[in-house]
């Protein structure tokens, strides 16, 4: 009977130790799948590892918008990927804390947990959300941190152990859970309410122009846009391919052939939405490209051949399709209608 | 008593038995088979290893480098000795270039047996084609409405050494045959067409090969001059019509597997 009790008591001391752990969890919070994707596309990538959480979202939202990340406390996430310009700048190239600018453009950030292949960044060298919120915090031209004193930061902070608590059961931070939060969020930034979205619900009407130019967009003869950058039943407006684009006939950026290592490869860059291009200037991986003209322009008449140009390119003997001018300005008025001013003034998504 | 027990045990074994054999050789046992795709230039096989090289030459006589290819084939069907037709409302995307799609096990089950007949669609018929598919929306398969809609049933995508010795790209994409592209396009003929494999025996665990010769799309029955035909054949329905008449000849059946119980 002794025996018995002093059993009971160490079953009861258990459950009350393991109580505290055990009792909580993160609140699940699904993608709010906007009906202009869920009634096209299929759904959204998500880690099983990494489950939306409300914590987990709040978490990395805080994180995305704070300068703790940089080494010199200058700079956040959000410094090259401002609300504002859906998640980009305005810049060619980024300039990172110590004044120096990269390579490449800074890439919009909405409908990522869509890029069904998970290849991200320019280049394809991110094989997911969360190993590419690594890069940019120990880049020596980005934030120029080391991931080891951002944790000793983040750990010493007086609210980040408890919010990593919530979010992961653990105050202990790590690196892998930092970039797990900041993906998190990220995954959040839906863009799906453009005029061209209503259009397509019934809710808005296009003009003659923008119909027009979106007729130029879709014609094999004509832009051919639709082919790497979707299309009414695609509003991704992305393939999330890599491609030549003919922008040069020679290449000194690499892009995806040097991830590869293919030289296959050389030149290739991953291709962008065309959602939310009204904020998103300058345009192409290196910013080459300043207005929407000017791309327009490019595809027009400026394609440059070379070994690995694609074969979806036309007329490259003439520099491209050769629209008119009349043709160039309905098919910027279509590309306007792909831009999403609730995204940019989402509250939620503000700092 | 003890008799009488030992004669029912018997008599209930062999019903037990004679059943169990009915089962074993019946055509209640179901199996979903599995559907390999394979892909060859003239009997050299070709994977999307040997894309972007110009090692091809097709029956023209112009040399091609491979960059993308992919393709859809739709419902599967099995006739029956009865001349029962089985018929799955499928679809399943080929894509070589990224080795995608190359092994399709069908999602339900038909009864196990010797069929007739194994045949598929080469793209999707004028029904399912005009379905929204979520997964060849994302793959970015469409064809625009003013050219049709639906769906590409080919995407093949290459260079090749012109008649002035440069490199030039070609699209070879195969949709559904189209005339006065716009608002209202119309449609001379039907450029979907159903592959027959020949009978094939279904068991438990039946693999079949279907093998695409690539070269076929160039040369039979009629003689493909990537010169005339290269970029923008979308909206031809002249090249459309011609794609459809070359594809007849493309598919084949390749090896059947059985693995028996």
């Amino acid at each position: 009977m002794e025996k018995r009790g002093l059993w009971l008591c160490i079953i009861l001391l258990c459950l009350s130790c393991s109580n505290d752990d055990a009792g909580y969890e993160p609140t699940a919070m699904p993608l709010d799948i906007p009906q202009i994707l869920s009634s096209n596309v299929i759904p959204p990538v998500i880690p099983t590892d990494n489950p939306q959480t409300v914590e987990g979202v709040a978490l990395g939202k805080k994180l995305f918008f704070d300068t703790i990340l940089s080494a010199d406390g200058t700079q956040s996430c959000a410094s090259c990927h401002s609300p504002q310009s859906a998640f980009t700048d305005n810049t060619p190239t980024s300039v990172g804390v110590d004044g120096i600018a990269g390579t490449r453009n800074s890439m919009p950030i909405f409908n990522l947990a869509w890029n069904y292949n998970e290849r991200f960044a320019w280049d394809g060298k991110e094989l997911s959300l969360e190993r590419q919120a690594e890069e940019p915090v120990q880049n020596p031209i980005e934030l120029h941190s080391n991931w080891d004193d951002v944790v000793d930061r983040l750990q010493a902070h007086s609210e980040y152990p408890e919010l990593f608590q919530l979010a992961f059961k653990t105050s202990t931070i790590t690196k892998e859970l930092t970039t797990k939060a900041i993906a998190q969020f990220e995954r959040t930034l839906i863009s799906a309410n453009s005029k061209f979205d209503q259009y397509t619900l019934g809710q808005a009407d296009l003009t003659a122009q923008e119909l027009n130019g979106l007729d130029i967009f879709l014609r094999e003869d004509k832009g051919d846009c639709f082919h790497c950058h979707g299309n009414p039943n695609n509003p991704l407006w992305t393939n999330n391919d890599f491609h030549n684009n003919g922008l040069d006939a020679t290449f000194t950026d690499l892009g995806l052939g040097a991830v590869t290592g293919d030289p296959n490869d050389n030149g290739k860059f991953r291709s962008p939405s065309l959602r939310n291009l009204a904020y998103t200037a300058p345009y192409m991986h290196d910013g080459r490209f300043a207005t929407l003209d000017e791309v327009i322009d490019h595809y027009s008449e400026g394609l440059q051949d070379s070994p690995t140009i694609d074969p979806l390119m036309k007329q490259i003997d003439q520099g491209g399709v050769q629209l008119t001018a009349q043709e160039k300005a309905d098919l910027k008025a279509f590309l306007l209608t792909l831009s999403d001013p609730s995204f940019i003034n989402n509250p939620e998504f503000q700092n | 008593m003890i008799r009488k027990f030992t004669l029912l045990w018997c008599v209930a074994l062999c019903f037990f038995a004679c059943e169990s054999d009915d089962s074993n050789t019946g055509s209640t046992q179901q199996a979903s088979p599995t559907f390999t795709f394979t892909h060859d230039w003239d009997g050299t096989p070709v994977s999307s290893a040997d894309f972007n090289n110009f090692i091809f030459t097709n029956a023209n006589g112009e040399t091609i480098s491979i960059e993308r290819l992919r393709y859809v084939i739709s419902d599967i069907t099995f006739r029956t000795n009865s001349g029962e037709v089985l018929s799955t409302n499928v679809h399943n995307l080929v894509d070589v270039t990224n080795d995608n799609g190359l092994s399709y096990t069908l999602p339900s089950t038909i009864p196990i047996g010797n069929y007739t007949n194994v045949s598929f669609t080469f793209g999707l018929d004028n029904e399912d084609n005009a379905q929204n598919y979520l997964d060849l929306n994302s793959a970015n398969f469409n064809v625009p409405d003013m050219l049709g809609g639906g769906y590409h049933y080919i995407q093949f995508d290459g260079e090749f050494i012109n008649s002035n010795m440069e490199e030039m790209g070609f699209n070879y994409h195969a949709i559904r045959a189209v005339d006065n592209p716009g608002a209202n396009p119309t449609f001379p003929q039907d450029t979907f067409f159903t592959v027959n494999l020949g009978a094939i025996p279904i068991t438990s665990s039946t693999e079949i090969e279907i093998k695409m010769n690539i070269a076929e799309w160039f040369k039979n029955p009629n003689l493909w001059d990537l010169n005339v035909y290269n970029q923008m054949l979308m909206p031809n329905s002249t090249a459309q019509i011609l794609m459809f008449e070359n594809g007849q000849t493309v598919f084949s059946l390749g090896e059947v597997s059985q693995q028996t119980e």
